[in-house]
C-alpha cells in the first residue's frame, strides 16, 4: 500500500473515537424491542451452538417477506442487474468510407435505461460525422427511485428487472465479464457475484456495471457477420463525477448481417505508436538500456502488407523485429555456461562511412525436441465473427494440426474457446491422444463478439490447474486481438497478464488475419504476460513457428534479459539504438529484478544494433555546449574501450537476475561480419519502411543488395523471401 | 468454537432474540466505525448504528443467506448512512460531520492537532463515494472485491476508486507544497 494511503488509514484508526457504552447498550436495547415486535410469541430455543442449530424454515419466510419489503434497499436489491438495451438503426451511405469509425454519442438524460439509437451513419457508423445521430434513451426499469446515491450507473447501463436481464442474455454476458467468467463452471476465479446470475428475484445486493468502458453488444440476426462496428458513447457529466468518469466510454459494437451490405472492410487495425530512438549525446546520457525482444510478429504484418501491394503502416514496422525474424548463425554456448552466448562485433555503418555499428548478437542454446521436459499447453482460440476468415480459424486450426504432430506424447492439450463467451473445448488430453484433439479443433466455428479477456482468464485458470509438480505450463493465444467484451484497455489487460505472469505460467500469442488486427493489445500481451508474439499469415510461417522453431515456442531458457550498455564519451560522440522502441527500459530497471523484460527462447537468435559515432568523426552532429563541459574524462583508464555492455538474465522460474559483462573494443570482431552485416541491411529495410531520415543517402536497392551478399547457408529460404519483399517495397515505394 | 453469524442469524429469524442479540453485539463495532468515517461525526455514527440495529429485525428476514452476512449488513450501513447523508443535505446540515474540524476533536495523545486537521482535509476533498470506499477499504481493510459488493460496483471500480484517492491526497500534498 501507498504511504498516502497508510497514512489515511492511520489517521482514520486514531480520529475514530470508541463508541460509547451508552450508545451501544440503547442500540442494542432498541434492537430488542423491535426484534420483540417482529417476532412476537416465538418459542424459546436454547442457546445456539454450531452442533445444535436447527435448520429449514428460513428461506421460506425470508421469500415471502422479502415480497413484502418496501424499503429502499429492497427496491433496489430487486433491481440488482442492470442492463441497456440498446437498438441501433444504421442507414446506410456507401458515398462515403471514414477512415475513423470511432465516434461519440453523447447522451443527454441517463438516469433511464433502454437505448434507442438511431444513428444515420456511413457504412462504417462513424457517429461524429453525422450531426442527426440521436441515441434514445428510456426507461423500462421497474426500479421506482432515480438512481442518485452513488449506486449510479453510467451512460449506458441502469437498473433493470432480472426479468429483463433473462430475456437478454447476451447483453448481461456482454455487459459484465467478471461475472460471466466466475458464472463458467470451469472457472475457479469466482469473485463472489455469482448472485447476478439472473435467477430468481431474492436477490441481495445491489450490482452495478459503472465500469470503465463497459461495453455493450448488439447482434442483429444471426451470425451471419462480416463487419463489424465501434462507436464511443460518451457519458454526459454528472453531480457524481467519478461516476460519470467511469462510464465515459462504452463500447458499442454492431454486428451486422452479411447479406445486404456490400462488404468494404473498414479497417480497424492497431499499432502500438513508438517514436524512432533519438540519437543520444554519449556524454550526456552515457547509458542505454533496454530489454531484449524475440517477437517477430512485426515481419509477418510487413510481409502480408507487402504481399497484398501496400506499405505497411509506419508504426506497424518494429525493426528489431524483423531483425530478428532471421536464424542467425551466431556461436552457440559453450556447456555448463550461461543459457546463451553473446557475440559483439563493431563494423562499418553500410549507409554512413563515417560511423560504425555495434552488432550484438545472442544465442540461445538449443534442445532437442525428444530432450525438452513435457509441457502443458493450452491452446486459447479466438473463435469470434471477425475470424471467420479463410486466413483466420481455418489457417489457425492447420496451424494446430501441425504443431499436434511435433509434440511429445507426455504433453498436455486443452482448448479453451472464446467468444461472447469464454468455454472448454477440450479438457486437459495428452498429446498422444491426437484423434480427440484433432477432433475438437476441426469442430470450431467461428461466430459473435471477443470476451478475450474472459478466455484469458479461463486459459490461465486452467494453466495453472494442469501444472503439477513444476511443469512448463504455456498458453498460446491465437486471436485476430481484436478484444471488444470485458477488459480491452490495453493498460488494464497489461495489468491483468502481469498479474498471472508471477504465477508461472507463459503465454504465446499468435496473431491472424488482417483488418481489424490489434497489433498493440497482442504486443501488451505479449511483453506483459513473459510471452512471446508471432504474426501468422501463411501455413509456412506457421510452420516456422510453431514446427520449425517450437523449443524456442516451447521451452524459455532465459527470462527477463535485459541489455544495458554504457559508452565511453572519451571515444564514442553519439549513439542511437536502432529498434526496441517498445522495449526500452529505464537506467535503474537494469538492476530491479522485479522489473520485466523479454525472455529467450530454446535456439532463439537475438540481435540488437547500435550506430555509433566515434569522437572526431565527421559524422558527429551535435555541438559541444559553450557553457557545460561535456568533455568528460572516463572515470577509469581502460582508454580505447568504446563501451561496457552488461547483460542480466534470470533462470526459468527464478527471481533472482544472474549478470554477464563484456568490454566492447574498437576492433571487436566475433567473426561474423555476413551475418552481421545481414541483419545491417535488415535494419536499413525497417529504417526505409519508417522513412527514418537518419538512413538518407541509402535505398532499398542497397539494402537488397547488401542482403544479397550475405545470405549465408539460408536452409529455410527465410532470406530469399526478404529479397522478394524489399524488391516489392521498391516497386511500391 | 464460536457459533457462525449464519446460524446466529437462521436462529434469529426463527425468533430466537439471544442469537440477534450475540450477532448484534458481534457486529455493532464495526457498524459504528464505518458509520463513523462515512459521517465523520460521533453523534451521527451513534444514531446511524443505532437506526440499522433498529431496523435489522425487519430485515433480516430478507436476507437469504446467499450472501456473507457481514457483507449484507454492511450494505445495509452504507445504505443508511447515504440515507442519512441526504436526509441531513434536505435539512440543509451540510456543515456537519467531516466539514467541521471541531467535532473531531479528540485530546488522545496519538493523535496531533495536524493530523486531525490533514484528514479533516483529506475527507472533505473526497466525494461520498470515495469515503465510503475509503472507510471500507482502509478502515475495515476489506480487499477490493469485498468492498465492491458491498457498494455494489466491481472489484476494478474500486480499484479506481482508491487510486482517484491516491491522487486527492497527492494534490493535497502539492498544494501544501506550494503554500509553504
Amino acid at each position: 500500500m501507498s504511504d498516502e494511503l497508510d497514512k489515511l488509514k492511520q489517521a482514520m484508526q486514531n480520529a475514530t473515537p470508541p463508541p460509547s457504552d451508552d450508545a451501544r447498550d440503547r442500540a442494542l436495547r432498541v434492537a430488542a424491542e423491535e426484534f420483540e415486535k417482529t417476532f412476537q410469541g416465538s418459542p424459546e430455543t436454547v442457546r445456539p451452538t454450531s452442533q445444535n442449530a436447527p435448520s429449514g424454515g428460513f428461506m421460506r419466510g425470508a421469500v415471502s417477506m422479502f415480497r413484502r419489503l418496501t424499503t429502499r434497499e429492497a427496491l433496489l436489491t430487486t433491481a440488482s442487474v442492470a442492463t441497456v438495451v440498446v437498438a441501433v438503426v444504421v442507414t446506410q451511405d456507401f458515398n462515403s468510407l471514414p477512415e475513423d469509425n470511432h465516434g461519440k454519442i453523447i447522451v443527454g438524460e441517463f438516469a433511464d435505461t433502454k437505448v434507442g439509437a438511431t444513428l444515420q451513419s456511413p457504412q462504417t457508423s462513424t457517429i461524429r460525422q453525422d450531426a442527426t445521430s440521436q441515441i434514445v434513451i428510456n426507461e423500462t426499469a421497474p426500479a421506482a427511485q432515480p438512481l442518485d446515491d452513488g449506486f449510479a450507473t453510467g451512460a449506458a447501463t441502469s437498473i433493470a428487472g432480472n426479468e429483463v436481464v433473462q430475456q437478454q442474455a447476451p447483453v448481461l454476458d456482454a455487459l459484465d465479464v467478471t461475472d460471466q467468467a466466475s458464472s463458467s463452471p470451469n472457472t475457479p476465479l469466482v469473485d463472489g457475484r455469482l448472485r447476478t446470475e439472473s435467477d430468481g428475484d431474492d436477490e441481495i445486493g445491489v450490482l452495478s456495471f459503472v465500469a470503465p468502458a463497459a461495453p455493450i453488444v448488439m447482434s442483429e440476426e444471426s451470425e451471419a457477420v462480416t463487419t463489424e462496428r465501434r462507436a464511443n458513447v460518451t457519458a454526459p457529466t454528472t453531480s457524481q463525477g467519478i461516476v460519470a468518469d467511469m462510464a465515459a466510454t462504452a463500447e458499442i459494437t454492431i454486428i451486422q448481417p452479411a447479406e445486404p451490405v456490400p462488404a468494404i472492410e473498414a479497417n480497424t487495425e492497431l499499432f502500438p505508436e513508438a517514436d524512432i530512438n533519438p540519437l543520444k549525446v554519449a556524454s550526456e546520457e552515457p547509458v542505454s538500456t533496454f530489454s531484449i525482444d524475440v517477437d517477430t510478429a512485426s515481419y509477418g504484418i510487413v510481409r502480408s502488407s507487402l504481399m497484398n501491394g501496400q506499405l505497411p503502416p509506419r508504426d506497424a514496422v518494429r525493426t528489431e523485429e524483423l531483425i530478428n525474424y532471421f536464424p542467425y548463425d551466431y556461436p552457440l554456448p559453450a556447456e555448463g555456461e550461461a543459457p546463451f552466448s553473446t557475440s559483439v562485433t563493431v563494423m562499418d555503418t553500410p549507409w554512413n562511412a563515417d560511423t560504425k555499428l555495434l552488432h550484438i548478437g545472442i544465442q540461445g542454446f538449443d534442445i532437442a525436441v525428444e530432450d525438452r521436459p513435457p509441457v502443458n499447453l493450452v491452446f486459447l482460440i479466438d473463435t469470434s465473427g471477425s475470424m471467420n476468415d479463410a486466413n483466420k480459424l481455418p489457417l489457425l486450426i492447420n496451424s494446430f494440426r501441425l504443431m499436434l504432430a511435433n509434440l511429445q506424447p507426455e504433453d498436455q492439450v486443452a482448448i479453451v474457446t472464446y467468444a461472447g463467451s469464454a468455454g472448454m473445448a477440450l479438457e486437459p488430453t495428452p498429446a498422444s491422444d491426437s484423434a480427440k484433439i484433432l477432433a475438437s479443433l476441426q469442430n470450431l466455428s467461428a461466430g459473435g463478439s471477443t470476451a478475450g479477456q474472459a478466455g484469458l482468464q479461463q486459459a490461465y485458470a486452467l494453466a495453472e490447474q494442469m501444472a503439477d509438480d513444476g511443469d512448463i505450463s504455456r498458453v498460446i493465444l491465437a486471436t485476430d486481438g481484436d478484444f471488444n467484451v470485458g477488459i480491452s484497455d490495453p493498460e488494464k489487460l497489461q495489468s491483468f497478464v502481469e498479474d498471472k505472469r508471477d504465477s508461472g505460467v507463459y503465454l504465446s500469442v499468435l496473431g491472424f488475419g488482417r483488418g481489424n488486427y490489434n497489433d498493440t493489445i497482442m504486443q501488451t500481451l505479449a511483453q506483459n504476460g513473459n510471452g512471446t508474439a508471432a504474426y501468422i499469415d501463411t501455413l509456412a510461417e506457421a510452420q516456422k513457428v510453431l514446427v520449425d522453431q517450437i523449443g524456442g515456442a516451447l521451452f524459455t531458457i532465459a527470462q527477463d534479459v535485459k541489455i544495458q550498455i554504457e559508452f565511453n564519451p572519451a571515444e564514442i560522440a553519439e549513439y542511437r539504438l536502432i529498434g526496441y522502441e517498445t522495449r526500452a527500459l529505464n537506467r535503474e530497471d537494469f538492476n530491479n529484478d522485479a522489473v520485466d523484460a523479454g525472455e529467450i527462447g530454446a535456439g532463439h537468435s537475438v540481435t540488437a544494433i547500435y550506430e555509433i559515432t566515434p569522437v572526431g568523426s565527421p559524422a558527429v552532429s551535435v555541438d559541444d555546449l559553450r557553457y557545460t563541459q561535456t568533455d568528460a574524462q572516463p572515470a577509469s583508464s581502460e582508454n580505447g574501450e568504446y563501451a561496457f555492455l552488461k547483460l542480466r538474465y534470470k533462470n526459468p522460474g527464478e527471481d533472482r537476475s544472474i549478470l554477464l559483462t563484456t568490454p566492447v573494443f574498437a576492433d571487436s570482431d566475433a567473426g561474423l561480419q555476413s551475418e552481421a552485416n545481414f541483419a545491417a541491411a535488415v535494419a536499413g529495410f525497417a529504417q526505409l519502411l519508417r522513412d527514418d531520415d537518419r538512413i538518407r543517402g541509402w535505398d532499398i536497392a542497397d539494402a537488397q543488395a547488401l542482403a544479397q551478399q550475405n545470405m549465408g547457408a539460408d536452409p529455410f529460404g527465410y532470406r530469399a523471401e526478404l529479397i522478394t519483399l524489399m524488391r516489392l517495397a521498391d516497386s511500391l515505394k | 468454537m464460536e457459533t457462525s453469524d449464519e446460524t446466529l442469524v437462521e436462529l434469529a429469524t426463527q425468533g430466537n432474540g439471544e442469537a440477534f442479540g450475540d450477532l448484534l453485539r458481534r457486529h455493532y463495532d464495526s457498524i459504528y466505525r464505518i458509520a463513523f468515517r462515512v459521517m465523520g461525526s460521533r453523534e451521527d455514527a451513534e444514531d446511524l448504528a443505532q437506526e440499522v440495529c433498529a431496523s435489522l429485525p425487519k430485515k433480516l428476514k430478507s436476507f437469504a443467506g446467499r450472501a456473507k452476512f457481514t457483507t449484507w449488513l454492511h450494505q445495509i450501513t452504507i445504505n443508511a448512512s447515504r440515507d442519512l447523508i441526504r436526509r441531513k443535505q434536505a435539512a440543509r446540515r451540510k456543515a456537519d460531520g467531516w466539514g467541521e474540524v471541531e467535532i473531531l476533536r479528540r485530546d488522545e495523545a496519538a493523535q496531533t492537532q495536524a493530523e486531525l486537521d490533514w484528514l479533516t482535509t483529506a475527507m472533505n476533498a473526497m466525494s461520498d463515494d470515495l469515503r465510503e470506499t475509503v472507510a471500507l477499504v482502509l478502515g475495515e481493510e476489506m480487499t477490493h472485491a469485498e468492498a465492491g459488493e458491498i457498494l455494489g460496483i466491481s472489484e476494478g471500480t474500486v480499484s479506481w476508486r482508491m487510486s482517484e484517492v491516491k491522487k486527492t491526497l497527492r494534490d493535497m500534498a502539492r498544494k501544501e507544497e506550494m503554500l509553504k
